[in-house]
């Protein structure tokens, strides 16, 4: 079955696979697995898949042959064929076949949960909480207490020192999912509760994933990127997210501008007067690839774009136009741009 | 048992000679369960063109990726009204007005028992789907917000709550639903108490058609189902009126628990919608076959352990929302526990099949296609219900593509098969056997084109409900394929339309027992007179015109 798998696999990767472009993302197929939970899921899914089409193989074979041997026929006598009634030991024989799959299957489906739904983490986990907002995603890192948002970075884990990732997921409005089909299932991000789920990748790479429950307008651009590192390069990442904001002495004015705009009410920038919670973290808005989760790539014109007509890129987006002068707003894109 | 040839003499010149002022109030004054049956038919297949055309400019605006045709709300407006529109207003009044129209003529009954009531219940379901969609003028009321509803059909919780859904949009969803669910009770009510109190003389519940049968089965479900949707609804309007905190999970609500009220309507649903294709399929199956259904009895016992089944799967539609490994297992082993009377039907079908001499006929050859389709529906439904794969296709287009096999694949094709064959009695008039096909191979075509491709973007994370996709997921073609479907489904469904628009300008008759069938809707006129049976008919078997026309191999013999 695992050979059926990765057969799937390659077909579903192969034909989706523009592999391997420079900065093209893969195609977050669920038969592409890099991680543990994921892995264990798509092997799964293969031996039901195979289960099921061999069912459809055998079904689809009898109504083909009934349907073809037992055509009315153009010489046909008029005569009405036999009428046979019923017969209890075929039918007993198709119900209790069906009950033996069912029941093989069941057994196969608990096993499966059960090793799935774990409670034990094993040493060296790590703990990220994240926040569905309508829409983009928060991520907190208690171990290491930084914020940041849309972009989440995990460690590699691997059989020597196993680092695997669990999620606290709430909400901070709707309902949301957070999905990202190779490293594992979804899990629903519902508002007053936790939820946990847990990936182990073993394969550093960017992987992407989307919100997958309706939460809104912007539903559709609540999208999710996952950057997988090697031991080394996420501790880089977190040191490098726990310096404050940096402060540029040549772009006091900017800086200062940014602090008297309505921005901070809902932008965080650690070490200014800005410490609002409402929006995403900025204190290193340029280590982030993308902007207004996922929408377009975080780059000066694009911020600019952003920050004066935030409609524009994600209609219906919550951030609100600020009404800033076309000046104004490319004083404050410089600042932020300084945010490294 | 009498076969009447007509209306009485003078009634049908008189008829012709009114005016339309005259015709349009007799139906709508109408209580005849047979005209009140076309209304809830005719009025599903309006509905159907407008859920349609929804689908359509949502096809259009996915076509290709990152395409601006149409904007979020209205793409979001548009899959709530065709999810609301196709389920609520499609399929319902569908099943209930085949129900309707031939419960009674299939029992040798002269109308439903409720006549009045029945007529209620048609127009409270018409006002709640003029209401719903009146919600596209009159919801902005005045908040200055919203439009018609776009908090999807399921209207999760806080999502349709005051804070997240202003205006009244929400409302008319709430509203229009609960109305016309008064439609499906009274309808239910009604056929319970006309299948178990109407059957003419000799028709034990062991002699009912396996239509009737289902019907009632289909009947308690409603009964049993509706009304937790129509609480939950009750709450979510003191929610949003009443300041009530059911839902309202920024003041201690619980989103969760509405998904459990919908749910537990929700899933019965499925199969209210389900059995009835199973009931049509049990009775047109044996006619092309020339043979009685194989096993009547385990059909009936299918169905009625199917009705039980449905009520404990609910939450295999909340396998992702955070429950505990024993509701898990518990809920996915009890749907897949499902599939084993869904089996026994298919596999009766196909016994009634084997050994028949098949005609292709129209109505055959939806009903052929539904075999394969629905197999295939239940068989990604087992996957649905392998929670750790539903982790991954839960809410994908996985799913779409699953209960659209459903939906489409199994009911609507049904649907078809059911006018074709029960379009010469309503109106006594044939429908085009060519363009009957042009229908079937375009619609088929488009279907396979449209929803089959939509598994391969679920399995390749594809979400629902997103009104855009980026160009670089490899979903790009997937997408473009599914969208070019809808061209031949609509012009299946324009087939479908001009033959029954040809068949009332040609009036090719079609006699009172055109396919040479057995149950006793065929043994009156066509279309029956608003009497049904100048004499009440009495039967001794299953199959009474088979009786009748095999006076020396009757089935009493038999059963």
């Amino acid at each position: 079955m695992t050979r059926l798998g990765c057969a799937l696999a390659l077909l579903l990767v192969g034909i989706a696979a523009r592999a391997a472009e420079p900065g093209a993302v893969q195609t977050p197929s669920i038969f592409a697995p890099v991680s543990a939970p994921s892995e264990a899921i798509a092997d799964y899914a293969a031996l039901v898949i195979g289960i099921c089409g061999a069912i459809f193989a055998v079904v689809v074979a009898l109504i083909v042959v009934a349907m073809v041997r037992f055509r009315a026929r153009a010489d046909d006598d008029g005569r009405e064929p036999p009428q046979v009634y019923a017969s209890n030991q075929i039918e007993l024989a198709w119900t209790v076949l069906p009950i033996l799959i069912v029941f093989v299957l069941g057994l196969v489906t608990a096993r499966t949960i059960l090793a799935l739904q774990k409670d034990e983490r094993p040493e060296g986990w790590l703990e990220v909480t994240a926040i569905g907002h309508q829409w983009w995603w928060e991520f907190h890192y208690p171990e290491y207490d930084i914020t940041t948002a849309n972009e989440l970075h995990i460690p590699l884990s691997q059989a020597e020192a196993r680092r695997p990732t669990f999620l606290n997921l709430q909400s901070q409005d709707v309902i949301h999912s957070f999905w990202v089909p190779q490293l594992s299932g979804k899990t629903d991000v519902v508002p007053n509760r936790t939820n946990h789920m847990w990936m182990e990748p073993t394969q550093p790479g960017l992987y992407v994933g989307q919100c997958a429950e309706y939460c809104g307008t912007q539903h559709a651009n609540m999208l999710l990127r996952v950057v997988v590192e090697t031991r080394d390069e996420f501790e880089r990442w977190v040191e490098r997210q726990q310096r404050p904001a940096v402060a540029d002495a040549s772009l006091a004015d900017e800086r200062a501008l940014f602090e008297r705009t309505a921005c901070i009410n809902c932008h965080q920038v650690r070490g200014t007067l800005a410490d609002g919670r409402f929006g995403p973290d900025l204190t290193h808005l340029m280590s982030r690839a993308t902007l207004g989760s996922g929408v377009a790539l975080n780059n000066r014109a694009n911020l600019i774009d952003w920050i004066a007509h935030p409609d524009h890129l994600k209609p219906g987006a919550r951030m609100p136009a600020m009404q800033l002068s076309p000046a104004q707003v490319e004083r404050v894109a410089d600042y932020l741009v300084s945010l490294e | 048992m009498a076969a009447i040839d007509g209306p009485a003499p003078g009634v049908a010149e008189r008829a012709r000679s009114r005016g339309w002022t005259e015709t349009l109030h007799d139906w709508v004054a109408t209580v005849d369960h047979k005209k009140l049956g076309l209304l809830y038919i005719g009025a599903g297949i309006v509905f159907f063109l407008i859920g349609g055309l929804e689908a359509a400019a949502m096809r259009w605006q996915l076509a290709f990726p990152d395409n601006d045709a149409l904007a979020p709300d209205t793409f979001n407006r548009l899959f709530t009204m065709h999810g609301t529109t196709m389920v609520f207003l499609v399929g319902m009044p569908i099943i209930t007005g085949f129900g309707n129209y031939l419960i009674p003529l299939m029992i040798g009954a002269r109308d439903m028992a409720f006549p009045r009531l029945n007529a209620w219940g048609f127009w409270m379901f018409a006002f709640g789907g003029l209401l719903l969609y009146f919600s596209y003028f009159g919801s902005t009321g005045l908040y200055g917000a919203g439009s018609a509803p776009d908090v999807g059909w399921f209207a999760y919780a806080p999502l349709a709550g005051k804070a997240f859904s202003r205006g009244n949009a929400t409302d008319y969803w709430i509203l229009g639903i609960l109305i016309s669910g008064f439609g499906s009770l009274s309808g239910a009510i009604n056929m319970i108490a006309t299948a178990f109190t109407m059957r003419c003389k000799g028709m034990t519940l062991g002699r009912m058609p396996l239509l009737v049968w289902m019907m009632v089965v289909v009947s308690f479900l409603i009964l049993i189902a509706m009304p937790p949707l129509t609480a939950a609804q009750v709450m979510l309007l003191f929610d949003r009126f009443l300041g009530a905190r059911f839902f309202d999970t920024q003041a201690g609500g619980d989103a969760v628990l509405w998904q459990h009220f919908f749910w537990f309507f929700g899933h019965p649903e499925v199969y209210i919608l389900m059995i009835p294709g199973f009931a049509y399929v049990s009775e047109i199956i044996p006619v092309f076959s020339r043979k009685v259904i194989f096993g009547y009895a385990a059909m009936v016992a299918a169905t009625v352990a199917i009705g039980f089944l449905s009520f404990g799967v609910w939450a295999h539609h909340m396998f992702a929302v955070g429950m505990g490994k024993g509701l898990n297992i518990w809920f996915g082993a009890i749907t897949m526990v499902v599939a084993v009377p869904t089996g026994i039907k298919l596999f009766n079908w196909i016994a009634t099949l084997y050994g028949g001499k098949i005609r292709f006929r129209v109505p055959m050859l939806f009903c052929s296609a539904f075999l394969m389709q629905f197999l295939l529906a239940g068989l990604t439904g087992i996957m649905l219900a392998s929670v750790p794969f539903d982790w991954q296709l839960s809410d994908s287009y996985f799913v779409v593509a699953h209960f659209h096999y459903v939906l489409i694949g199994g009911l609507l094709f049904t649907i078809f098969a059911a006018v074709y064959y029960w379009f010469p009695k309503m109106t006594g008039l044939m429908l085009s056997e060519t363009l009957g096909r042009w229908h079937f191979w375009l619609f088929l075509l488009g279907f396979h084109l449209t929803f089959t491709t939509m598994h391969v973007q679920g399995l390749l994370g594809m979400p629902r409900r997103i009104y855009t996709y980026p160009a670089d997921r490899g979903w790009e073609i997937w997408n473009l394929v599914s969208s070019l479907g809808v061209v031949f489904q609509a012009a299946g469904v324009v087939c479908f339309i001009a033959a029954i628009a040809l068949a009332f300008r040609r009036r090719v008759p079609a006699g009172d027992d055109p396919w040479d069938a057995w149950t006793l809707e065929w043994s009156t006129s066509s279309p029956p007179p608003a009497y049904n049976f100048a004499e009440r008919p009495e039967v001794r078997s299953r199959r009474p015109l088979w009786d009748q026309k095999h006076p020396d191999d009757p089935d009493w013999k038999y059963e």
